[in-house]
């Protein structure tokens, strides 16, 4: 393929960990076929090349904390055909969003020793309340395998094979034990979006609901069998509020939702 | 064929299990991850002997006693639909350059499963009426069904979920298989007694040389099966269900298990009937070779009912709906059968512990 032909593929970077676009580094045999379908265009943690937009295909990592970035992020809505988020903090808002449900001032008063030098908003936000998004993928971090099937999809032109239903089909796809069920484990799997492959409960533990909410998450129903499997409010409302905090259901999660 | 009795030491049992393995691949029972689970196994060994299960609404627990019978467990997570219909099976693969499809191959041993309940029978009976018997025979399952040969067991024991007898499918194996074993204890001696009900079955236990069985050794095994449909805890009353579902579309129960109800699909994709499924169409990198793929789903799973302009199911109440009406009450008129054998997985295997049994009855005794 003539290079000037091949499609352009950009990654960024928002508030964010890089784990996820480590996944793009991790998919190193197939790395090849990728770099020989398309152009990397824009991608820093690969490459120090970086070639002018517009691009064909965006993959946005991270979440908005910062006034710059917001603005930031308009830019490349503006240069990108298609625009595809992915991890948890792009589709969620991510851990730091946990500061949606406290004070940043005064976080920032006890963390930094020059706090007027912190410039943030006051939230942590998913991509797609700033920009419309043409594919969310989830995860903390995402699935290498996943990645590869919304860039072939997308390259292709079809719509991605993500499943958007619970963990518990993974996990009796492929035949694991339910470690709730047959060991009082409590799990998140029933309230958690696929990707994994039913990790966890294939190392006898529990779901920490990495990639958030599935389509129909009905988290209260769960959390009073975490109940009667012996979790306390306290550590209940934990488990809703940690990479995936910010997404609905799990942020209406309250204290007394397990009563 | 007349019925034909044996009696098995475990020394027979032993080669029984290598003259099957001479022409099949054998599967059974046996422990993984707190729970009895179905795989390939070889010997005795490999079984759960002494292992018993404490099944309750969201709830199974395996423990290990000093019982020397294989099977005093009885259904675990599985079923026997994960060979027949497997979770995920390729159909076919077709190549840009020769736009050639290949109907993928299914090049495989023939089967043999080892431990097969009478609810379980009466499932894969369900399964052939859907995949073997209709105007559209599904070739991978039909090959594999026909080469299957069955070695049943008549439970003697039952778990607190099973209900069998109220659906008219067990606790005693009753057609389809090869061999029906009966495992009896008389003190410390085990025996298993052996019903033989194919011609290719005694063919292939005629160089064993067995025993007959002694007289009191078969009213035993009769005794024990009988007991154990007896003592059954759990009964369900089908009588009038089908109207009853049927007719009671908007009973505000629906809404009620919805508050409790996950989506999470367990439900289904534990239960021996259970058969829909939906096709991937996969591409690689390269774009030049395409896969098409069929892999379970489930009613509870929203996308499932995704037609042009949206999902037609949208609420938790109406995916509950569908399922225990689809199962105790569309499917009689949909395959003259109940979709429901009795076995009780969805009961053990719902993480909140939802029972169909009582949902049902509160349906049709119009409790809200
Ligand atoms: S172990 Fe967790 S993910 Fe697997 S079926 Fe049980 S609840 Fe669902
Ligand atoms: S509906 Fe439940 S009890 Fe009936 S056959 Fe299916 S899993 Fe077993
Ligand atoms: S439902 Fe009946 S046949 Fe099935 S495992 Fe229980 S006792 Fe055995
Ligand atoms: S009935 Fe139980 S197993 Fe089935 S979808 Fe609802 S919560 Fe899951």
């Amino acid at each position: 393929m003539n290079p000037s032909t091949k499609p352009k593929l950009a990654v960024w970077k928002f508030a964010s960990c890089d784990g996820c676009q480590l996944s793009i580094l991790d998919c190193e045999d197939e790395l090849l076929a990728i770099a020989d379908r398309i152009e990397i265009a824009n991608f820093p943690e690969a490459s120090r090349q970086v070639m002018d937009g517009p691009y064909d295909l965006s993959l946005v990592e991270g979440s908005v904390t910062t006034e710059h970035d917001r603005k930031r992020l308009l830019e490349v809505r503006k240069q990108s055909r298609f625009l595809v988020t992915i991890g948890a903090c792009a589709t969620a808002g991510g851990i730091q969003a946990l500061r949606n449900f406290s004070d940043v001032k005064e976080f920032t008063s006890v963390v930094y020793a020059r706090p007027e030098y912190i410039s943030t908003l006051e939230t942590s936000t998913p991509i797609s309340d700033h920009i419309p998004v043409d594919f969310e993928l989830r995860g903390c971090p995402i699935n290498k395998e996943q990645l590869l099937e919304v860039i072939q999809a997308f390259l292709i032109g079809r719509k991605p094979n993500i499943a958007p239903h619970s963990v518990c089909v993974e996990c009796k796809l492929s035949g694991k034990v339910c470690v709730m069920v047959a060991e009082g484990t409590p799990c998140l799997g029933p309230v958690t979006h696929a990707g994994c492959g039913a990790l966890c409960p294939g190392y006898a533990r529990g779901c920490y609901g990495c990639f958030g909410p599935m389509n129909s998450a009905q988290p209260k129903s769960l959390a009073q069998q975490w109940k009667r499997l012996g979790k306390s409010d306290a550590e209940i409302f934990r488990v809703f509020h940690t990479f995936n905090a910010n997404a609905e259901p799990f942020r209406s999660m309250e204290k007394a939702d397990a009563d | 064929m007349k019925e034909t009795l044996y009696s098995l030491d475990i020394g027979d049992f032993e080669r029984l299990l290598t003259v099957i393995q001479s022409h099949f691949e054998l599967y059974g029972p046996t422990v993984r991850d707190s729970a009895v689970v179905y795989e390939k196994v070889e010997t005795t060994r490999d079984l759960p002997q002494g292992w018993v299960d404490d099944q309750a609404p969201g709830r199974y627990r395996l423990e290990k006693t000093d019982s020397p019978l294989f099977f005093g467990h009885v259904v675990g997570p599985q079923s026997w639909k994960k060979y027949l219909f497997p979770a995920r099976e390729q159909l076919w693969s077709v190549k840009k350059e020769s736009a050639q499809v290949k109907r993928s191959a299914n090049p495989q041993k023939p089967m043999a499963f080892l431990g097969v309940r009478s609810c379980e029978l009466a499932a894969i009976e369900v399964q052939d009426k859907v995949f073997s018997h209709g105007t559209q025979p599904d070739a991978f399952y039909h090959r594999r069904r026909n080469d299957l040969f069955i070695v049943a067991v008549n439970c003697t024991t039952s778990s607190r979920n099973c209900f069998c007898t109220s659906m008219n499918s067990g606790p005693k194996c009753n057609g389809n298989f090869d061999l029906a074993l009966t495992e009896v204890l008389d003190g410390a001696i085990h025996r298993i007694v052996v019903e033989v009900k194919s011609k290719r079955a005694q063919d292939l236990i005629a160089p064993l040389h067995l025993k007959t069985p002694s007289p009191a050794e078969i009213a035993a095994a009769q005794h024990a099966v009988e007991e154990n449909a007896k003592t059954m805890a759990r009964s369900f009353s089908t009588e009038g269900l089908k109207e009853s579902l049927q007719n009671s579309p908007d009973h505000p129960r629906w809404n009620k298990i919805a508050e409790r109800c996950l989506d999470c699909a367990n439900c289904t994709m534990v239960c021996p009937t259970c058969f829909c499924s939906s096709t991937v169409d996969t591409t690689d990198l390269t774009g030049d070779n395409a896969e098409r793929w069929r892999q379970w789903d489930s009613c509870f799973n929203l996308e499932f009912s995704y037609i042009h302009g949206g999902e037609i199911r949208k609420s938790t109440a109406s995916r509950y709906r569908q399922w225990l009406t689809h199962k105790l009450a569309n499917w009689w008129d949909q395959f003259g059968t109940s979709g429901c054998v009795g076995c009780g997985r969805c009961i053990s295997w719902c993480p909140v512990g939802i029972d169909l049994t009582e949902e049902a009855t509160a349906i049709q005794e119009g409790q809200e």
